[in-house]
Order: structure tokens, then C-alpha cells, then sequence
């Protein structure tokens, strides 16, 4: 009977019986003579045993050929199997070392891994040791703890393999392939070494194909057995249709891939299969914490205030020439002059004659308080995300105090050595988004704040002047948000008017400048 | 003609640089003296690791030579709050970097030599490295007393340590690297290699401090220069190989391709920072407020170098006990670094109760606990 017959050949091949039917993962290579595997196939198939065997010739084949048949529903492919344990011993280190410390696993139990893939870090007397993997399979069992002793030939994991052939030896002679042909003596790619164990080069040998012309798609560009397999797939350029036996078929690919014969001839044109496009990238998930979580709170708090816009352009064309004169005197002074601290002293200016705009409401909207200092904020983008450091009493600091307090946080902003001062106590913000871009913006304003201001980009376009003359204007945008609550559109209006003035206008300043 | 396959592995790198020696193929079967012309830290760690991952040294060694502006150099596996004065370190501007070898601390500046010897795992000998670096140093001058400790250190005069230690090995390929002080600032260097966290429970490896001295201090007419080409000369001598040093360029994607995202990820904040093991933080500070006096317990754990576990034991109700669970809920998954914290605190007092006391009383708590960082 079946079982007899399949007991007297596993012993032939000294395979355990167990063993023979249990093997069989998706990675597994079998290298087990036709006839026995005919008889095993069918044996599994009446025992109603659910594993898989592939063999090198059968996983030519698209695996939907066994997929879609009725009879073969017992037939699964399973990624828990039950295969060897082999432990894998920590190997010598050199130097006489027999122990070391465990200081970082790489992997963890259930994790697969692949050969040459790193397992741990271990160290010794101011060696640090990365451990890799000699087999590919499952880890099953990490024999120690962060920061114990490890023994040098003792257990390091159990890793779960089926294959004895996947094993590089203890001498690590990998690196030689173990084929002296000359297509495969060809290793190198650009100065890289190709990766690929030895499983996988004699795939490669066996069916003629140079590694070189295959694409790599594991770690390190290493070349795996699906991309052998896929290569293959495209030589082949058939999609064999669902066969209802699990037969064993004959190397189909070596007659395939042999040169065109000239008996060839005359043969129809391959139709061109087209490949599914496979994307091989992952969501990541990850979740929001530190710096992240608090902005999430402060925008949440800030979009129940209820804003409202109001945009305009104002003509700089006056400040640009102002500022080219100005800027060599601040430069002696050892300071960098933009066009922010004009923005922010005119902003001040105006705060002065509309306070409602530097106010401050409770959490019920029921006492406004007016703020006597302008602190005004200034939106800096870091490594950290958008932080806003503030200028405090701009209302008391002439346009260069101003200049050189807006260095000092910059510096400090691109360090990440800013204090808690620095970032607390603003009572209105200016947003320079124009630096890196657009025109108009939405900004949010940020409590317990009441209005804010984006800036856009300066552009130069052209503009009529009083006598009706096109000429080169420079124009910046200006959005603003405020609270509707206490504040209207007309006060924002004519804040915004004023602000405008005395930029299109920087002599208007001088008159009330304090 | 057929080029052997190892030495075509990365030797084609090198002629692209002009080098014109008849016996230059034939000794680079054998070895290579490379210097690079960089100091900045993270490209020279890129170069050690982009010869690790792609130079077949079965039958080769590479002798590798550089200088890194003002930077700490922690081990692999250590605890950079345990090791450095962060805050000197930021206030001056000196870099921090993680090493992939094991090992203690270092302060590197450009009076500081490190070399680094890369042979395959069989050739993996530290001692006999030491040895060729003091034959060197006494082929240049007799008279200095310098010799290898068993703990893989050099000493000067028998007290003074001028060289440490640490090693890397791969799969087929090892590295031993090691430090040379000729003429380093030894002012910042015992500033900044002494901590000044209290309460960190850690099992990072430990540095053990020592008695440094430069040899530059013992005979003023030693420049790194010298120190550098005695050993590249000892080297060649030994290995029977041209003694021709080649300078590198770490940041030339033709030579190593690839190189360029290694220095980034040695850069990255999860590397320097979130690569130090567990470890946690329990201490207490004083806080002076309106005079008064105040004393605040924090226990902190920190994993991946985010915070894992925050207290912070305030004296009763002064500060309302939402406000602090407040900021110890959002200090848990922040990184364990005071320009984060400052950024959330500030974030998180926007939408408290806007009361001058509270905020001052807030802002002095959170500068105190970043004091911690």
C-alpha cells in the first residue's frame, strides 16, 4: 500500500517518515528523487495531511496551478511548519574569546530570517560582534537576554529550517561560489559584491542564468530564489494553465531556454505576457508622541476659534530700496537685516492704535484681556516642526533691536537651544511662509492668541502708478486670520490698512515710531 | 586579460584615482594605506563602514588614517547622558557620535590620530597592531616610553594613556581602530568626558577613566603629520606593500557608491541617541520659587531614547495635579532631548488656563526637568 511503499523508499533515503510529510514551506527546496516524490504526493494527498511539497522542478510552475482545483483544497501553503530545529551555536570570535556579552537582538522569536541576515550584537572587551544567520528559516527560541554571558560554542537560537542544504559551512566559504563557470565568476557589480547563498547559485547554475542579469530584491539587492524564479518566468513567458494533478513535470525551463534551435524557424511570435507590476512597499504606522502630540492639542483648541480672512497686497517697492541702504550699517553692527523686523515694528505700530488685535479671551469668550506688551511671535521651521519663539515688547525696541533679537532666536531656533521664554508669552504672530513660498494663505491662529498674519512671497509685477505708467512694483500678500468672536472684519480691515502704510510708506514711521 | 575577481571588487575605485606606479596593481593585491582628507566624524565612521560591507579582504589588509574636528565618540553600546557633558557640548558646538565598534569614550579633535586596521576575521590580531603603532612612535623617537597594555591601551611614561581601543567584527570582516593623542586640547577633553547626570541606572558599557597626556607633551618637535607617516611607513614594511598613502574623499559616491546614505544614517537622531540601551533616571533637583524652596523627585525610564515612564513628584498642590499629570502624560513617547521638550511644553501651555502664576510655575518645572537631558 501506499504507506509501505512510501515507508521502504523514505528509509532508502534515510529521511524520517514524519519528516517527509511534514516538509514543505514556501522557501523549501527538496532535493528528492521523482518516483518517491510521486509516491509521498499521493500518500499525503489520502492521508488528507496538509503540506505542500515543492521541488525545484515543480516551482517553475505558478502556484495557482494547484490553487484553484477542487480535489486539492487540502493542499495549503503554510508558513508554519513543522521543521528541523537547528541550534545555532555561537560561533569563535577569535582572539581566544570564550564569552561575550548580549547587547542588542535584532530579531525576535517568530521572526524569519534569511541567511547572512544579522541576529544579534554581541561584545567583548571593546569588540562589538554582529552575530548573522547560517540558516534561513524561524526563529524559534532566543537562548539569552539582553546583557547576559553568551559561550562561544554553546546555543545562540533555535532557528526552525528544513533545508540541510541552505547551511553554510562553519568555515564560511561562501563568499567562493561553489560554480567555477565563467558566467558565474562574473560576481561583481559596479565594485558589490553579488549576494546570494548557495541554494540560490546553483539555481541559478543549473538553469544558465548569469546572476548578474538578474535584479536582487532582498536585503542588500541580494539576489533570492523568486527573483531567479521571476527571471525564469519571463524566459518561459507561458502561464501553464491549472493542471488537476499535482504531476511531476519534467525540467521544463532548460528546453525553454535553450538558444533558439534552428527548428525554430517559422514559429509564431511570443506573445508579449505582461508582468504584474508588483510594488513591494509598506504602510507604517507609528504613533503620534512628544512634540507631534502637543501641536495636535494646541490646533485642535485652535480651530474651535472662529476665523475669519482678510487678504491684501501691499507694494514694497520703497522698502526694498530702504532696506538695500540699511543693510550695510546693520552689517557693521554685526547683525543680518531681512525685511522682518519692518514688518513686525509696523505690525506693533498698528497693535497700538487697535489693542483689540493683542488681546487675549478665557476659555468661555466671557473677560478679554488686553495685552500691554507686544510680543510678537515669529513662525520658525526646525527639525523639531513649527515652533514659534517670540520678540517681547517690540512696542519699546527700535527696527535694529528688533533685527538683532530675531538673529539671536534664529540661531538659537536652528540649534534647538531654544528656552521656554523664548517660545511662551507671544500675544500675536507673523508668519513668513513667503520664504519658502506661495502667495495666499489660510494661517491658524494660535491660542490663546487672536489674530495672525501669513506672508507671502515677494514678487515683482507690474503696476500703474499715478500717472497711469506701467512700472515694476515689488508686491508681497498678506493673509490674516482673527477671532470673530471680538474681533470684525472692519478692524481688521483698517489694521491692515495701516500695517500697509506704513510699509508702502517706511517715512510714515518715523512719525510714530517711539 | 583576466582580472581576478577579488581585486576587481574595488580596485577599480582606485584607478580612478591618478596614481602612477608600476608596482601599485601588484602590492594592491595586498594592501592599502588610505587617508582621508576629511573631519568631519560622520563621513570618516561612513568610510570604516562602507569598507566593512564591500571590500573583500580575504587576502588584504587597509590601513586607514583620519582626523575629526572637536567630537565625542561614544561606543556602541554606551549611554551618551552617562559618558559627556551634553551641555558643554551643545554650548561649544561639539559634535556626539555613535561608533558601531564596542569600547569606551573618546574626545576627538585634530590633535587626535585614529587608526584603523582592517584585516578578514582570520587576521583579526589587536595586539600586534599596538605593537606595529609603538614600533613606530620608537622609530621616530627612541627615547619615548610607550607601550601596549593587555587592555589594549598605549601608555606614555607608564602612567599617562595616549591611545584606546575598540573593535568591529562583521561576518568575514573585522576592523580594530584606535586613537593617538599628539596634540589634542586636554582642557575640553576632561570637560567633556565627565558627566553630570545624577541617578542614571544603566547597563550601558562603562568608560574607565584615565590619566591622559599628549606626546606632543613630551617631545614638542612631534606633529600629527609625523605621527601619521611613521606609522603608514611601519605599516608598509610590515605588509610588505607600497608605502604610497592614498587620500580619500568620503564624500565621492563614484569611489564608494552608497557611502552617502551610511554618513546620513550615522547622523540620524535614532542612531546617536535611540541606539543607547535602557536605562533610567532617578533623581531629585531643588526649585527656588518666590523664596522658597522646593524639592522635586523625577524617575524617568528611557528606551530607544524616548521616554518610556515619567514621574515627577511635586510638592502638594503646587502645581494643580491635572497640569502635571499633563505634562507627564506627554513627555511619554518624547524624545529624551531638551529642544523637544521645550518645544512641548510651550505647545502644551497654550491651551492651559492663561494665569501668570501657573505659566511661571510651569515654565520652571519644565526648564528644571530639561536640566536632566
Amino acid at each position: 500500500m501506499f504507506v509501505s511503499a512510501a515507508s521502504e523508499v523514505c528509509s532508502r533515503t534515510s529521511m524520517d517518515y514524519k519528516e517527509l510529510l511534514r516538509a514543505g514551506t514556501t522557501k523549501e527546496e527538496l532535493n528528492v528523487p521523482i518516483p518517491l516524490m510521486r509516491i509521498c504526493v499521493h500518500h499525503i494527498r489520502s492521508c488528507g495531511s496538509v503540506r505542500f511539497i515543492k521541488s525545484k522542478y515543480m516551482s517553475i510552475f505558478d502556484k495557482s496551478a494547484f490553487k484553484f482545483s477542487h480535489q486539492h483544497r487540502l493542499f495549503r501553503t503554510s508558513a508554519i511548519s513543522n521543521g528541523q530545529i537547528v541550534q545555532f551555536k555561537l560561533s569563535d570570535i577569535g582572539e581566544g574569546i570564550t564569552e561575550v556579552t548580549v547587547k542588542e537582538w535584532y530579531v525576535k522569536e517568530g521572526d524569519s530570517v534569511s541567511q547572512f541576515d544579522s541576529i544579534c550584537e554581541v561584545q567583548s572587551d571593546k569588540a562589538s560582534v554582529t552575530i548573522t544567520s547560517r540558516y534561513d528559516g524561524i526563529i524559534r527560541k532566543l537562548h539569552y537576554n539582553l546583557d547576559e554571558i553568551a559561550y562561544v560554542g554553546k546555543p545562540l537560537v533555535d532557528i526552525e529550517t528544513d533545508a540541510l542544504k541552505d547551511v553554510a559551512s562553519e568555515e564560511d566559504v561562501v563568499e567562493t561560489p561553489a560554480v567555477s563557470h565563467e558566467e558565474h565568476t562574473h560576481q561583481e557589480i559596479k565594485g558589490h559584491k553579488t549576494l546570494a547563498t548557495p541554494a540560490v547559485r546553483r539555481l541559478a547554475m543549473e538553469n544558465n542564468i548569469k546572476l548578474s542579469e538578474v535584479v536582487g530584491t532582498g536585503k542588500d539587492n541580494r539576489i533570492l530564489k523568486e527573483d531567479i524564479l521571476n527571471y525564469l518566468a519571463k524566459q518561459t513567458g507561458a502561464i501553464l494553465p491549472p493542471s488537476p494533478k499535482p504531476e511531476i513535470i519534467p525540467p521544463l525551463p532548460k528546453s525553454e531556454t535553450a538558444p533558439a534551435a534552428p527548428k525554430d524557424k517559422g514559429t509564431k511570435i511570443p506573445i508579449p505576457i505582461s508582468k504584474p507590476i508588483v510594488f513591494a512597499g509598506k504602510d507604517k504606522t507609528e504613533a503620534v508622541t512628544g512634540f507631534h502630540k502637543a501641536m495636535v492639542k494646541t490646533m485642535t483648541a485652535a480651530l474651535k476659534i472662529p476665523h475669519f480672512g482678510y487678504c491684501d497686497e501691499i507694494d514694497l517697492t520703497q522698502l526694498v530700496q530702504l532696506r538695500e541702504e540699511l543693510k550695510p550699517l546693520a552689517q557693521v553692527r554685526g547683525v543680518k537685516l531681512s525685511f522682518m523686523p519692518f514688518f513686525i515694528k509696523a505690525a506693533s505700530l498698528g497693535l497700538l492704535h487697535y489693542p483689540i488685535l493683542n488681546a487675549s479671551v478665557d476659555e468661555n469668550c466671557q473677560n478679554i484681556t488686553y495685552k500691554a506688551s507686544h510680543n510678537i511671535g515669529v513662525a520658525m521651521d526646525t527639525e523639531q516642526g513649527l515652533i514659534v519663539p517670540n520678540v517681547k515688547n517690540v512696542q519699546v525696541c527700535s527696527v535694529f533691536e528688533i533685527a538683532s533679537e530675531l538673529n539671536r532666536l534664529l540661531t538659537l531656533g536652528s540649534a534647538g537651544q531654544l528656552g521656554t521664554n523664548d517660545l511662551t508669552g507671544g500675544t500675536f504672530t507673523l508668519s513668513n511662509i513667503g520664504t519658502i513660498g506661495g502667495t495666499y494663505a489660510k494661517p491658524v491662529i494660535l491660542p490663546p492668541e487672536v489674530a495672525i498674519g501669513a506672508l507671502g512671497k515677494i514678487q515683482v509685477l507690474p503696476r500703474f502708478n499715478g500717472n497711469g505708467e506701467v512700472f515694476k512694483a515689488q508686491i508681497m500678500n498678506v493673509s490674516w486670520s482673527a477671532d470673530h468672536r471680538i474681533i470684525d472684519g472692519a478692524t481688521m480691515a483698517r489694521f491692515s490698512n495701516l500695517w500697509k502704510s506704513y510699509l508702502e510708506n517706511p517715512a510714515s514711521m518715523l512719525i510714530d515710531l517711539k | 586579460m583576466v582580472i581576478p575577481s577579488s581585486l576587481k571588487n574595488c580596485f577599480q575605485l582606485f584607478y580612478v584615482l591618478k596614481i602612477s606606479a608600476a608596482g601599485f596593481k601588484y602590492t594592491a593585491n595586498r594592501g592599502l594605506i588610505l587617508q582621508s582628507v576629511s573631519s568631519d566624524v560622520y563621513q570618516n565612521l561612513a568610510v570604516e563602514d562602507w569598507i566593512h560591507d564591500n571590500m573583500n579582504l580575504e587576502n588584504r589588509q587597509v590601513l586607514f588614517l583620519w582626523r575629526n574636528s572637536p567630537t565625542v565618540v561614544i561606543g556602541r553600546h554606551q549611554n551618551p547622558w552617562q559618558e559627556c557633558n551634553l551641555k558643554i557640548m551643545r554650548k561649544k558646538n561639539i559634535k556626539l557620535a555613535r561608533r558601531r565598534s564596542g569600547g569606551g569614550t573618546v574626545y576627538h579633535d585634530l590633535g587626535n590620530i585614529n587608526f584603523t586596521f582592517f584585516t578578514s576575521k582570520k587576521k583579526y590580531e589587536r595586539m600586534e597592531n599596538l605593537k606595529l603603532v609603538v614600533r613606530a612612535l620608537k622609530g621616530l623617537r627612541p627615547q619615548l616610553d610607550v607601550r601596549a597594555t593587555d587592555r589594549y591601551d598605549l601608555l606614555l611614561d607608564g602612567n599617562f594613556k595616549i591611545s584606546g581601543t575598540a573593535a568591529k567584527l562583521g561576518r568575514t570582516v573585522a576592523y580594530h581602530h584606535c586613537t593617538l593623542l599628539c596634540s589634542a586640547d586636554r582642557f575640553i577633553l576632561s570637560s567633556v568626558l565627565k558627566s553630570p547626570y545624577k541617578g542614571i541606572k544603566s547597563n550601558a558599557t562603562p568608560s574607565m577613566p584615565a590619566l591622559v597626556k599628549n606626546l606632543f607633551e613630551e617631545d614638542p618637535t612631534l606633529t600629527c603629520e609625523m605621527v601619521m607617516d611613521a606609522v603608514a611607513a611601519e605599516y608598509a614594511r610590515c605588509h610588505q606593500i607600497d608605502h604610497r598613502i592614498t587620500l580619500i574623499n568620503p564624500a565621492d559616491e563614484i569611489v564608494f557608491p552608497g557611502i552617502n546614505n551610511k554618513t546620513k544614517e550615522l547622523q540620524t537622531w535614532e542612531w546617536i541617541y535611540g541606539k543607547t540601551p535602557k536605562f533610567s533616571i532617578s533623581t531629585c533637583f531643588n526649585m527656588v520659587y518666590e523664596q522658597s524652596l522646593l524639592e522635586v523627585k523625577v524617575d524617568i525610564h528611557v528606551k530607544h531614547g524616548r521616554i518610556e515612564v515619567c514621574n515627577i513628584d511635586l510638592p502638594e498642590q503646587w502645581l494643580p495635579p491635572a497640569m502635571c499629570n499633563e505634562l507627564e502624560k506627554n513627555l511619554i513617547g518624547s524624545k529624551f532631548c531638551p529642544s523637544e521638550t521645550t518645544a512641548l511644553a510651550s505647545a502644551l501651555l497654550r491651551i492651559c488656563p492663561q494665569n501668570y502664576e501657573l505659566h511661571s510655575k510651569w515654565s520652571l518645572l519644565c526648564e528644571n526637568v530639561m536640566t536632566l537631558m
